[in-house]
This record gives structure tokens, C-alpha cells and sequence, in this order.
């Protein structure tokens, strides 16, 4: 089955997410979507899978032109999604999950989930996949949940697929897998759209290549004769540099020490499992580990949000193993949270106030109980400028900011105290080139100047960039070290560890 | 386009009513509205037009019309606005808080058994302190579901909700108890609050049936420190930060447990104080289920006021005089006042739902629409 | 001697609970030891059946002293048991079977010396239960689809109304219909407000309580008053069922009930088949733990959502015609007395399951015909505490002191679509 997309516009409101975009998908062929965080091409996605309607063009399939008027229609098509974040219920069963909304029913719409089983079991062997189709959804290891899935839309009778940033959250390991279902899907007829922002794996399982920037295709191209470079300036609209330019290594004294640490989770189980590690100053020490190892856990106890259960942390010599978030702050630990949006400032709040958010208590902007909103708001202004952020006014709300924009006020922020820690969890995720390159500029200046600072990162190439010193958490446990100031480290033992294989 | 950029464009379509729409022309219909829908009710149940309209008139001439009106709706208001502030600060803090009706029964039993067990004081003592007795049983009460909320995780509208249905039995099992019972009633009722612990009326010099008493003076001064702490203080800084993002409020070093349990605390207090003004100023004793759903109309006026002090004390004295003139309505037209809790409803109804009133009135929008679009 | 190493063994949350409940049990043997032994050997005498009753089963006499003693031993038994071994499994278990033991030991305390008919009252425990399954049942069916009903109180009341109107007017079963549909009718505009115009759940519930209590109270003080005629309907009467319903005890509890009775028992079947057991409560459930999800799949979470939302709203107006049609025939303001609020409880003691509501209504139903005969038995405990039983309960399994129950993931959210 082709599918045609013929001068797709949608708009939201004033911001014009897609505009005039052409594209054409084929049976037996993997179309790579390339363009960054916030290009369009989830908008474009969730046009085609029938989640949106397009204000302008036309879909056609076949050649024939159709209308979807929900999901329904295109699933109906043969059109099916594999969501960024998966969209399966966590206490339903994997045949449950499969069936829903195409369920085998009996008499009184009985539901059939013996049926249901047997048709998971038959997709599994089809194409290949392993999975137990009473496991509940929430007790499964993300890669599984990934193959329900694309076990979900084969159910539909899926002959397009569209996968959105499948690899995200997999290991390098469970990346390899992956492609190799996306081939057998491939050798089978299926057409796939494989959506990403990461050049390497488009480059490796495309066979063809359309790349989106602002909206817009902005170029189309065969994989075996272009190169990363061409691709990167095509998706950024710039040449773009991927090294970061660092001050030689020169590490100082132990800014942070973790020893014999346990952490647990809400649920009592164990996130952290008797980690030691230090930041020296002078240096960028990278965590690097797929999510879920324990990381968010343990950058939440270095910032005093989470209990640690056992051992110690030392923060320039002194025990800060029970010290209050405040307090951390104060003793000059920054802190640049995972995400940003929901954890590092208010949306409804003015952009001073967000800029005063851990500060406000200081003596600078408040006496007694009362605030100081003159000294604040001046203060602000001087941020703003300081820091390049875009705003009106400080006292615009900071939800209306542009994306880069509110990034580089939490930087902002937290960098602008008297620092000598830094810590932050996935510093660039779902940042567009631009806003990246300014955040690993500022994290490697507060290295220069002699901060310690602690990156946690599941892009690898990210973590390879910028760390002195690379960490590998898995299953809770620091599993390997290397040393990244002494020529280049090799990726595929990062990999390896990444995945529990001891070196 | 990320999720992000497209939940903010979905959010700004909602909710980027220009402040004059939502400040001022949706309340103004929601009221019109409701009057317009109550007048419907009427008409339904068999009222002649010519009562209905002399309804409407009495319930205007019974709020604002003379200086008793005025009284009435002062005194209905008073209870109103201090319970509503409680809950304007619980809902800025992002607390859902239901129990404002447990909480008056709670801040007014002890205000009232504070009244009666030290009568000997003299009146510059024992008033002050009966109602700091009315602040902190209701603070204390709410501090139940304040605690349990932040130590467990317990939704605070299920505690709340539960402990209303609590406050009221409790208040059934004191009042029949011999220390706080009536000496010679079998009855529940208190013994009466002593002269010294009431609140005194402000105008009996003019006539003595003006109800109005000094709570008035105890509601402006609420205002006025409610806006300061919300607005001006650490602590309003921190329960706005809370309620508007919990997990950015936690991450900036803010104790959230500690937020919730204060302005839970704070709430209660006001809606306490609420009741020790019932029970000093207005009932002069406790008998059961005093708060006559006060807490709950509160809740509307929190609403209708924006979570805002100055909407509060606007959206209180518009219930008040709905009260005081449903009074009037009822002896002038023979209406039952039950028709002022319906049009309070529909006029919830409508501010709640701003949606609906667009739906339904869409020409006085319909530019502002236009222009975003 | 090598050392041994340290097992990774974590304080986990479920061991402390069944400690708690341990303690708990052990604080009860205590309790029960104290408070209710005899001070005077002596015994109650339960009446089993009545003397006209096909099959006159004996009364059951039981001595107080030993009975007491044995039921403190058992409860100290499990408490320990409970607290070395920490079962996890049991923990619930052991709590139900102890709370049962301490009502019995009370019982036999209240009746020593006295007599009182145990089946009368179990016959009232099922009746005072009726609405309160019923409300908690409207609460399983509107909040699996994530949609949070506060109104239950405001959707009895208008059943109670509607069927006293209605009632009046067209007979019994009109007033049943009036009841149902009304129900159906608030159900319906719950959805509208926090379905397609996003009103807040909560405010919506509550607003939809206060228009209903004024509305009613409106209606009947202005017409009722006048017009007594037509707040005066015909109340359902009990349907024995033959033979089961001579059966002692059991009999007259299960089997010799009104029409409500048995529309609750068969709703709470068929909910719990619909919601299980079907494509469509799959679908629903769907909704209600993951709208984006469901949507995605062609789902229309809005019409799940109104659908099962005005369901609810009509299981909550037959629960409310109980207390018109289903007892007195006539219609007071606020009559519902919070009953819906109870409804609330049960759902959330239940765990959000149909059976689960009414073995929580039954619970509650119990507390509250223990609370009428307390008056009877003339014992110093005050029956407000009693009252306050289902709402201190509620607190305790929402606080998750006892093992928590999840509430549907979607819970109270509304979903916007794209």
C-alpha cells in the first residue's frame, strides 16, 4: 500500500506546525522522517494516523484520496502508530491491551480473550516476537512494551506504520533487535515511516531519507550517498559542530563524594544499590545508563528530594547525607532538573517570579516575611540580559516564553547562584540544536571555572561529548568506568555495559 | 511541534480569555444568567409574573433597600467571606478543600465552650481569646486532613468530605454531654456564649434590631492580611508555587508537606473564626448542624471571587444579599428562599463553567474570539 | 568463620501494614478483654426467627463469660500470629475476621442479660445497605470511566424526589421510571459540565448537590405544601420468594425484600459483568485508566464517558426512590442525610468494584441499624460514634494505613482532545 501526503498544513492557533508538505510513503520501504525536537514531524504524524485534521492538502491512498475523522478511520485504512510515548493501559493484560477496540466478542459482547490470546500467539510467530500475552503491561520491561506495540497495529491489520522516536528509551542493545524487526516488517511488505532526530540510526535502517525543519521538507535523499554533516545542516538550516570546546583536564579537589549509597524507590524497591562516586572540581562526570537504572533516583538524593537509605554523601568534605534541599542550595549545589517544564518552573508564574523560585527567601529579595518584589524585578532584568532570554517583560508569564527561552531560565537561574556543584538530569532532551549547544556551552564554563558538575544522560553521544569521566549505571549499580580525557572511548563497550554485559 | 508547544496553543485557546472577560463580564452574566433561570423556576412551579417580579423586588429592597437590609446582608455576609478567604487560600495552595461547613462547627463549638467556661473574664480578654479558640478548632480540624495529606497522600476532597460528615456527629455527641449541654434541656443545645464573649452590634444606637456586629470589622481586617500573606509574604509566595506546581515547588527547596499542612491549617482557621462570628455574633449558642451550610456556599463564593481577597469579599456580600433579600422574598412574595440556593448554584455554574456561558451568550465574546483565532 | 553476607532485605511498606494490623488485633483482644467481660455471669439471647415463622428455629443463647474470653484469646491469637509473621497475604484477612470477632463480642456485651431479634436486624442491615450500594455503585460506574462523582448525594435526592413526585401521580412503578430517568437526567448533565465543558469535576459535583437540595427544597415547601396530594405515593412492599424465603434466617434477610433489594443485587451483577466481562467495559475501562490510549484506538472517550456517567446517574435515582417509594412514600427536604456521601465510602472501601461496593455497603448498612438498636439495648456507648463509623473507616483506607486502593489512573481529569 503507497500513501500520498499532498500540501499537509496544520496550524495551532497563530503557530503553523506543518506547512505545504509533500511526502510519499511505499510498501516494502523504510521511510526515515528526520528533523529536530519541535520541526513538525509528530504533528504531521498525528495527521496522517487521523489524530489531527489537516487545515489544508489531502491524504491519498492508493491514489485515491481519503478523509479520516478520528483514529478509527485510519486505523480502518491500514494506517497504524507506534506512539513516542506508548499508548497501552498499565493494568491491562497484553491481550487486552491488543485487542482493544477490535475485540472478538461472544454472545451478550462477551469478551473473548481466549480468541485474543490465540491471535496474539499467531503474531508472535509470525513475525518473530516474544511475549506473553496475559504478562500485565505495567510488569513488563520497556522493549516488550514496545513489541505490544507493534504487535497492536499488526493486530489492525496494519500495511503502514509509523514508528515516532522508537528508539528513545531502548538500550543499544534493544536498539539492534529493534532493526531487526523493522526489517523483517520491511521484507514482509510493510511500508514504515521511521521517525527520528538521531542521524546515526537513520542512516542505518532508511532507505530513504525526508528531512523536515520548521514545518517543511526541506530536503529528501537517498542514505547511501549522503553523510551525517549533510544531513545535520540539513535538519539545523547551519553547519553544525558536534565537538564541545573544553579546557584541558585539570580536576581539583573532591567537590562530591558518594559512598556505599542505597536509595530506594516509593515502592520500596531498590533504585541505587551501594553506588561510590566523586566530582572533583575542574571536571564533567557523565552517568550514562538507559532510563530507569536508578539515575532520576539518585541525582534526587544528591539533591536532598529523595531519602537515602543507607551510607553516605559528602559535599567538600562535609556530610550532607540528610540535608534539606534549601540547604544544598545554599551550601551551592545547582540544580538542572530532568524536566524542566514540570520541575523547574511554574508556567503560570511571571518570569520573575520563576527566576526567585529557590531564592526568594534570601535576604536580597525579601526581609522578614515579606518579599522585596522592587529588588526582585530589578534583579530579573539584569538576568534576562545577562542570560539572553526573550521576554517582554519580567513580568510576562513564563509559560509564554518560547521553549528555548524557559530552558535558559532555569539555567539561568541555577547557574547564577554561587555554584560549585552542578548537577543535571537529562540536561538537552526534546531541545532543538540551538537550545543544546547553549546548555553544553554553560555546563562546560561552570567546568572551566572550577565547578564540579554531574551529567545524567541516556543519549550516549551526549554523555561522549561532554564528560571527563564516564559512569555506567545498570540496575542500580555503577557497572563500568572509563576515562574519557585520554583519546576517544570506545562506544560499543559503553554500549555493552549499558546493557548489564560486565566488560 | 512538540507536545509541549501544542498543549500550550490548546491551553492558551481554553483559558486566554482576556482579563475584562473573565474578571468581570462572566460573573455579570453567570448572575444575570441565574437570576433570569430562577425567574424560569418560578414560572414553572406555578407563579404568577406579577409575584415574580415583586420577588425580585423584595429580594432587592431586602438586601440593599434600607438600612436593616444592608445590616442583614452585612451580618449574612460576614461568615461568607471569612470561610470563603480560608478556601481562596486553600485553592491558591492547590488544595481542594470541602471542609469548610466541619470546620465551622469545629472553630464554633470552641469558641462557644471557651465563652461559657471563662464567663467571669471581662470582655477585652475573654472575647479575643474565645475567638482565637474558634480559629484554632478549626485550624486543628483542618490540620487533620492537612496532615493526612501530606504524610499519606490521601486526596484531600475524600478527607475533608468525610470529616464534614464527622463534624457533624461529633457536634451532636457534645452537645449532649452535661459539661457543654444546657443545664435543664434535653434538647441538644450549649449553654449560652456570656455577654462578655459576644461580639457586639455596632448600630443598637439607631435601632435595636440591626443584627450587624463587629465581625464585620474581623472580615475587612481578613482581607486585607489574607491579600498581604498571598500576595506579598514568603509563605503566600510558597503556597502559590505549590498549588500552581507542586513537583517545580518541591524542587525548589520548598517543604511541601510543611505548605500543606499551613495552608490547610490557615484555611481552617479562617472557616473557625467563620463560626466563632456565628456563635458570638449572630446564634449566642451552638445547637446542631450550626454552620447551616454556610461551608458550602462558601465554596461558590471562593469560586465566584476568583480565589482573589477583594473577589471574595465582592462574591461574599452578593451571596449575603441573596440571603438577606431571600428573607424578604419569602415574607413579601411568599417564595420559598429555597429559590436563593438555586440561583446560587446556577451562578457557580456558570463562572465554573466559562465554556458554557460562551456557549450559550456567544455575542458578548465573540470579537475576543475572533481575534485570537 | 566466613561472614555471611547481608541480606537485601528492605522494611517494605506491606511488612510494617501487617505489623500495624498485628498490633491492631492484639490492642483489640485487649479491648475486648476489659471492656466487654461480664462483670456478672449471664447470657444473650439472640431471637433467630418468630414464633409465626413456617420453620421456628430456637433462639440462640449464648453465655457472655466464656464467650468473651474465647474471643479475645482468638483475637490475640491472630494479632500475634499476624505480628511475628508478618503473612502479608493474611494481613486483610485476619483484619475483616478480627473486626467480626470484636462486633460479636459487643453484641453478646449490649444483649447479656437482654434479647433481641439478630434476624430483624441483619433484615435491616440489607435494607439501610440498598442506597448506599446503589450510590456506590453510581460512583464504580462514573469514575472507571475517570470521571470523580461527588454529586451521588445530589443524584439520590433527586430520586427520592422524582419518585415521590412521580409517585404520586402515576403509581409506583411511574414514580420508579420518574426516578430513573431524573437520575439518568443529573447523570447526563454531570457529563455535559466536565465532559464538553471542562467544568472541574469536584466543583461540579458539589454544585450539582446544592441545585439539587435547593431545587427539591424549593419545590416542596412551595408546592408540596400546598399540593399534599402530590407527595403521596405507594411504597413497594417485600416480595417473599417461595421457599428460599422459609428458609430461617437467611429467609427472611435474603429473600424476603422489596423490589430495591433485588434491583441492587441484580445491578451490582450485571455492572460487575459489563465492566469485566464485556467489550465494552473493557472499552470503558479503557477510558478511565488511559483516555490518549483509548482515543487512539477509535475509542470516543466523550460518549464513553457520557454514556456510563448517565448510567450512573441512573442506578444513583433508582437508590434514590428507595427512600420515597421504597419506605416512606413521602418526600422531606434533604432526606438523603448524606447517605450519597456514604455511597462515596463504599466505592472507595470497595476498591472501586461493584461487589466490592456493596460488601461495603452491607458493612456500613450494618454499622447503621447497629446504631438504631444501641438506643434499644440501652448501652453507654453514644451512637454518634457508630454514625461516624463509615466515614472514619473511609478516612483510614484512603489514608492507606490498611492496605490502599487504587483509584483509576485518569481519575478526576478531564481529556481534551487534540
Amino acid at each position: 500500500m503507497d500513501v500520498e501526503l499532498r500540501g499537509i498544513t496544520k496550524r495551532f492557533g497563530e503557530v503553523v506546525a506543518n506547512a505545504d508538505v509533500n511526502l510519499t510513503i511505499r510498501a516494502g520501504e523504510v521511510l526515515g522522517l528526520l528533523g529536530e525536537n519541535g520541526a513538525g514531524k509528530s504533528t504531521l504524524m498525528n495527521v496522517l494516523s487521523g489524530l489531527y485534521r489537516p487545515d489544508e492538502g489531502e491524504i491519498l491512498i492508493d491514489g485515491k484520496p481519503v478523509a479520516f475523522d478520528g483514529p478509527g478511520d485510519a486505523i480502518r485504512a491500514g494506517i497504524g502508530m507506534v506512539h513516542q510515548h506508548f499508548m497501552l493501559v498499565p493494568v491491562f493484560s497484553v491481550a487486552e491491551n491488543v485487542v482493544l477496540g477490535v475485540e472478538p466478542t461472544g454472545k451478550f459482547d462477551f469478551l473473548d480473550l481466549k480468541t485474543a490470546r490465540r491471535q496474539v500467539r499467531e503474531i508472535n510467530q509470525k513475525y518473530g516476537l516474544e511475549v506473553d500475552p496475559d504478562a500485565k503491561i505495567e510488569t513488563l520491561p520497556v522493549g516488550v512494551q514496545q513489541r505490544v506495540e507493534i504487535i497492536k497495529v499488526l493486530f489492525r491489520s496494519a500495511d503502514v506504520l509509523i514508528l515516532d522516536e522508537p528508539t528513545a528509551v531502548l538500550t543499544p542493545q534493544e536498539v539492534l533487535e529493534f532493526f531487526e524487526i523493522v526489517k523483517a516488517l520491511r521484507d514482509a511488505g510493510k511500508a514504515l515511516v521511521f521517525i527520528t532526530h538521531k542521524l546515526n540510526e537513520i542512516l542505518e535502517i532508511a532507505d530513504r531519507i525526508s528531512v523536515i525543519r520548521a514545518g517543511r521538507i526541506v530536503g529528501e535523499g537517498d542514505p547511501k550517498k549522503l553523510n551525517r554533516k549533510e544531513l545535520a545542516e540539513m535538519m539545523v538550516g547551519r553547519p553544525v559542530s558536534f565537538d564541545v570546546i573544553k579546557a584541558p583536564y585539570a580536576p581539583g579537589r573532591d567537590i562530591l563524594e558518594v559512598k556505599d549509597v542505597t536509595i530506594l524507590r516509593d515502592n520500596d524497591e531498590i533504585a541505587v544499590d551501594h553506588v561510590s562516586l566523586s566530582v572533583k572540581s575542574g571536571e564533567i562526570v557523565g552517568i550514562a545508563g538507559v532510563q530507569g537504572n536508578g539515575q532520576s533516583a539518585l541525582i534526587e538524593a544528591l539533591t536532598g528530594l529523595r531519602r537515602v537509605a543507607s551510607g553516605a554523601v559528602l559535599y567538600l568534605g562535609d556530610d550532607i547525607t540528610h540535608a534539606s534541599v534549601r540547604a544544598r542550595h545554599k551550601m551551592g549545589v545547582a540544580h538542572i532538573p530532568e524536566d524542566r517544564h514540570r520541575a523547574g518552573m511554574i508556567a503560570d508564574f511571571t518570569v520573575a517570579e520563576n527566576m526567585v523560585l529557590d531564592t526568594y527567601y534570601d535576604e536580597r529579595f525579601s526581609s522578614g516575611p515579606q518579599i522585596n518584589w522592587k529588588a526582585v524585578n530589578a534583579r530579573t532584568a539584569e538576568f534576562t540580559h545577562d542570560f539572553d532570554i526573550r521576554t517582554p517583560s519580567v513580568f510576562a508569564q513564563a509559560g509564554h516564553l518560547s521553549g528555548g527561552n524557559q530552558q535558559k531560565l532555569v539555567v539561568a537561574r541555577e547557574l547564577s547562584r554561587e555554584t560549585k556543584l552542578v548537577v543535571a538530569g537529562q540536561p538537552t532532551r526534546g531541545l532543538d540544536v540551538g537550545s543544546i549547544e547553549y546548555i553544553h556551552q554553560r555546563l562546560v564554563e561552570a567546568r572551566d571555572t572550577g565547578d564540579g558538575v554531574l551529567i545524567v544522560s541516556s543519549e550516549l553521544d551526549e554523555i561522549l561529548a561532554l564528560s571527563d569521566r564516564i559512569l555506567v549505571m545498570f540496575k542500580g549499580r555503577i557497572v563500568a568506568e572509563f576515562d574519557a580525557t585520554k583519546g576517544t572511548v570506545d562506544k560499543g563497550a559503553i554500549g555493552l555495559a549499558m546493557a548489564g554485559v560486565a566488560a | 511541534m512538540t507536545n509541549e508547544t501544542t498543549d500550550r496553543v490548546v491551553k492558551a485557546k481554553l483559558i486566554g480569555r482576556t482579563d475584562f472577560e473573565d474578571m468581570i463580564l462572566v460573573p455579570v452574566i453567570a448572575v444575570v444568567a441565574a437570576l433570569l433561570l430562577g425567574a424560569l423556576t418560578m414560572l414553572l412551579t406555578n407563579v404568577d409574573l406579577a409575584t415574580i417580579v415583586r420577588s425580585y423586588v423584595a429580594l432587592a429592597v431586602g438586601s440593599f433597600g434600607s438600612l436593616n437590609a444592608l445590616s442583614e446582608t452585612l451580618t449574612a455576609a460576614t461568615p461568607l467571606v471569612l470561610a470563603g478567604l480560608g478556601l481562596a487560600l486553600g485553592f491558591r495552595a492547590g488544595l481542594f478543600n470541602i471542609g469548610a461547613e466541619g470546620q465551622i462547627l469545629m472553630g464554633g463549638m470552641a469558641a462557644v465552650i471557651f465563652g461559657f467556661s471563662f464567663a467571669g473574664l471581662p470582655s477585652a480578654i475573654l472575647l479575643p481569646l474565645s475567638l482565637l479558640a474558634g480559629v484554632l478548632g478549626g485550624a486543628l480540624y483542618a490540620s487533620i486532613a492537612g496532615w493526612l495529606r501530606a504524610t499519606t497522600g490521601a486526596h484531600e476532597v475524600i478527607l475533608t468530605i468525610m470529616l464534614n460528615s464527622i463534624a457533624y456527629r461529633l457536634v451532636d455527641f457534645m452537645l449532649s454531654m452535661p459539661a457543654i449541654q444546657k443545664a435543664g434541656r434535653a434538647d441538644p443545645i450549649s449553654k449560652p456564649v456570656p455577654e462578655a464573649a459576644e461580639l457586639p452590634r455596632l448600630l443598637t444606637w439607631i435601632d435595636p434590631n440591626l443584627r450587624v456586629h463587629a465581625g464585620v470589622f474581623l472580615m475587612l481586617a481578613a482581607v486585607i492580611v489574607v491579600y498581604w500573606v498571598l500576595f506579598k509574604s514568603k509563605l503566600g509566595f510558597e503556597f502559590r508555587a505549590s498549588g500552581k506546581n507542586p513537583e517545580a515547588a518541591r524542587f525548589a527547596g520548598m517543604r511541601s508537606g510543611l505548605i500543606i499542612v499551613s495552608a490547610m491549617a490557615a484555611a481552617g482557621g479562617l472557616a473557625g473564626l467563620a463560626g466563632a462570628n456565628q456563635v458570638l455574633g449572630v446564634l449566642g449558642r451552638a445547637t446542631p448542624g450550626f454552620s447551616a451550610g454556610i461551608g458550602f456556599t462558601a465554596i461558590s463564593v471562593a469560586l465566584l471571587g476568583r480565589s482573589h481577597p477583594v473577589g471574595v469579599l465582592i462574591a461574599g456580600l452578593l451571596f449575603g444579599a441573596l440571603e438577606a433579600g431571600g428573607r424578604q422574598m419569602q415574607v413579601d412574595a411568599g417564595v420559598s428562599i429555597d429559590l436563593i440556593s438555586i440561583i446560587q448554584a446556577l451562578i457557580i455554574v456558570f463562572i465554573a463553567a466559562p465554556l458554557l456561558v460562551r456557549a450559550i451568550f456567544p455575542w458578548g465574546f465573540r470579537k475576543a474570539a475572533g481575534s485570537r483565532e | 568463620m566466613t561472614p555471611v553476607p547481608t541480606a537485601r532485605k528492605i522494611d517494605t511498606g506491606k511488612q510494617r501494614q501487617a505489623r500495624i494490623v498485628g498490633g491492631l488485633l492484639i490492642a483489640l483482644a485487649v479491648l475486648v478483654l476489659f471492656v466487654f467481660a461480664p462483670d456478672a455471669p449471664g447470657a444473650a439471647t439472640f431471637r433467630l426467627s418468630r414464633p409465626t415463622d413456617p420453620w421456628v428455629v430456637p433462639n440462640l443463647v449464648i453465655p457472655a463469660g466464656p464467650f468473651t474470653y474465647a474471643i479475645a484469646a482468638l483475637l490475640a491469637f491472630l494479632g500475634v500470629r499476624q505480628f511475628l509473621r508478618g503473612g502479608v497475604r493474611w494481613t486483610s484477612i485476619s483484619l475483616g475476621f478480627g473486626l467480626a470477632l470484636l462486633v460479636a463480642a459487643f453484641l453478646v456485651w449490649a444483649t447479656t442479660g437482654k434479647a433481641f431479634s439478630l434476624t430483624g436486624m441483619l433484615q435491616a442491615t440489607v435494607v439501610r445497605a440498598v442506597p448506599i450500594a446503589l450510590g456506590g455503585l453510581a460512583g464504580v460506574l462514573s469514575e472507571r470511566v475517570a470521571v470523580v462523582n461527588i454529586a451521588i448525594e445530589g443524584m439520590l435526592l433527586a430520586g427520592a424526589f422524582a419518585g415521590a413526585l412521580a409517585g404520586s401521580v402515576l403509581g409506583g412503578v411511574g414514580g420508579l421510571f420518574a426516578a430513573v430517568a431524573i437520575g439518568g437526567l443529573f447523570g447526563f448533565i454531570l457529563a455535559a459540565l466536565v465532559v464538553t465543558y471542562r467544568m472541574d469535576q469536584i466543583i461540579a459535583g458539589v454544585v450539582i448537590n446544592l441545585f439539587v437540595l435547593g431545587l427539591t427544597s424549593y419545590v416542596s415547601s412551595q408546592v408540596f405544601q400546598e399540593y399534599r396530594h402530590l407527595n403521596n405515593a405507594p411504597v413497594f412492599r417485600s416480595i417473599k420468594i417461595p421457599l428460599l424465603g422459609d428458609i430461617p434466617v437467611i429467609g427472611p434477610v435474603f429473600f424476603n425484600q422489596n423490589l430495591f433489594v433485588y434491583g441492587a443485587v441484580i445491578m451490582v451483577l450485571v455492572a460487575t459483568y459489563y465492566l469485566f466481562y464485556t467489550r465494552t467495559g473493557l472499552r470503558a475501562r479503557a477510558v478511565g485508566e488511559h483516555p490518549k490510549a483509548a482515543d487512539t484506538l477509535g475509542i470516543n472517550v466523550y460518549r464513553v464517558r457520557y454514556i456510563n456517567v448517565t448510567l450512573a446517574g441512573m442506578v444513583a435515582g433508582f437508590g434514590g426512590a428507595w427512600f420515597t417509594l421504597g419506605s416512606v412514600g413521602r418526600f422531606d427536604e434533604g432526606m438523603t442525610g448524606g447517605r450519597g456521601y456514604i455511597g462515596l465510602a463504599a466505592m472507595i472501601f470497595g476498591r472501586w468494584h461493584p461487589v466490592g461496593a456493596l460488601m461495603a455497603a452491607l458493612v456500613f448498612g450494618f454499622a447503621d441499624s447497629l446504631q438504631q438498636k444501641l438506643a434499644l439495648l440501652q448501652t453507654p456507648i453514644p451512637s454518634e460514634f457508630l454514625a461516624m463509623a463509615p466515614y472514619i473507616a473511609t478516612i483510614i483506607v484512603v489514608a492507606g494505613l490498611i492496605g490502599r486502593a487504587r483509584a483509576p489512573a485518569a481519575d478526576g481529569e478531564a481529556y481534551v482532545k487534540e
